[in-house]
């Protein structure tokens, strides 16, 4: 489910001025996107999204001074409906006095900014987009590693928190234990952060719950990450095949984003946190364009090849 | 014991893919498998052994199965090099 997202939030995130309306930030925003406002000041509102944030900038503060007061306060007062959450003004111009008059009676807040239309709208874009994204709840740990966002996942007792603890105490950072709040940040990108009851939480049976931040420090957790590399713990069976050349594909999908994934066999004395450390590691390399598998198989190929000629 | 010699006619000799084929069936079973090409011998269940040996298209191989079920393992070895292509 959404976070709900208050103006409040919007300009902590942004650090954005608050020009009037200062008892009304807890209005609530429920959509990403942002309205300029152009042909509004032209009288036309129809298709008027009147629960975005409405974004104002030099064009429109402009046009808006060649306006009749009349004129203007009609508009503006059109433009504040009770669902409207704030209206933000860039490049630290002027609100015009007639929007200040109707966004008082409508109890909607007016914020400012020193920072340019386009920088701004997409700054507030960013965040509303990250907070309303539609979000799922996996079970497994996230861990950044050496800068992998690495999600272990595998069943119940099979030593994700365990092995999040080994990885910690090697240098790496925890994001979230056992509950991961995955939302997709854009096209590409997965992001999965703790709920926030559970953040620099750890549970390790036989110890119960202990604070990752307090024992380790505040290098060794993280507020959220992306998901690059999915790696499943599984319980080793001696029929089961698992991936000796590192040259099958597979992979899970969260919303439109697919994400690499890799099984590692579980087996009492195989040090899990060395392992996925080594994944993470290789993960890296390969998308830096250094994959070891493919180079050895051309080095096999060219091998097999002077073999074969020898005959 | 269990003895055998293949001629490998794959064109590609016994790269990457095939030798994983050919040691997961090999471990499937607790007999000790090798192979052996020209005088170097290596444990078939083992993945970068077999690939070190590089064999190539018309290499002569020879594998051998020894333990209670050689007779089962040579039979599946067999099978996965007729199935891969990698020799008649």
């Amino acid at each position: 489910m959404p976070e709900s997202v208050t103006v409040a939030d919007l300009v902590k995130a942004n650090r954005l001025d608050v020009y009037s309306g200062e008892d009304h930030l807890d209005r609530l925003i429920t959509t990403s996107d942002i309205s300029r406002p152009g042909l509004e000041l032209t009288g036309y509102f129809n298709y008027y999204p009147a629960k975005r944030i409405q974004l104002l900038g030099i064009t429109e503060t402009s046009f808006a001074k060649g306006m009749t007061h009349e004129k203007m306060l009609d508009v503006m007062r059109k433009m504040c409906q009770p669902e409207t959450p704030a209206f933000v003004i860039s490049t630290q111009l002027d609100p015009p006095e007639e929007l200040k008059q109707s966004a008082e009676e409508a109890e909607i807040p007016i914020l400012g900014t020193k920072l340019t239309t386009s920088r701004v709208l997409s700054n507030m874009t960013n965040f509303l987009e990250g907070k309303l994204a539609e979000r799922q709840s996996v079970h497994g740990v996230l861990v950044d590693i050496y800068g992998v966002g690495v999600m272990i996942t595998g069943d119940s007792g099979v030593g994700k928190s365990e092995t999040a603890l080994e990885l910690v105490k090697r240098g790496h950072r925890l994001i979230a234990d056992d509950r991961v709040e995955v939302y997709q940040q854009d096209e590409q990108t997965l992001v999965g952060a703790a709920p926030a009851i559970l953040s620099h939480l750890l549970e390790i049976r036989g110890i119960g719950i202990i604070d990752v931040m307090n024992l380790f420090g505040a290098g060794a957790v993280r507020a959220e990450t992306d998901i690059d590399l999915i790696v499943h713990l599984q319980a080793w069976k001696d029929d089961n095949h698992f991936d000796r050349l590192g040259n099958n594909s597979e992979s899970q999908k969260f919303f439109d984003v697919v994400v690499p994934k890799i099984t590692i066999p579980v087996r009492t004395g195989r040090n899990l946190a060395i392992i996925v450390e080594a994944a993470a590691m290789n993960f890296r390399a390969r998308s830096m364009g250094y994959d070891a598998t493919k180079v050895f198989d051309e080095n096999l190929n060219r091998l097999i090849k002077q073999n074969s000629q020898n005959k | 014991m269990e003895k055998r010699e293949f001629h490998v006619t794959a064109e590609t000799g016994i790269h990457a893919r095939p030798a994983t084929l050919l040691v997961q069936s090999a471990s499937k079973f607790s007999s000790e498998v090798s192979l052996q090409y020209q005088d170097k011998s290596v444990n078939l269940k083992s993945i970068m052994g077999v690939m070190s040996l590089g064999v190539g298209q018309n290499a002569d191989i020879t594998i051998t199965t020894d333990g209670e079920d050689e007779a089962d393992a040579m039979t599946a070895i067999a099978e996965t090099m007729t199935k891969e292509g990698l020799s008649d």
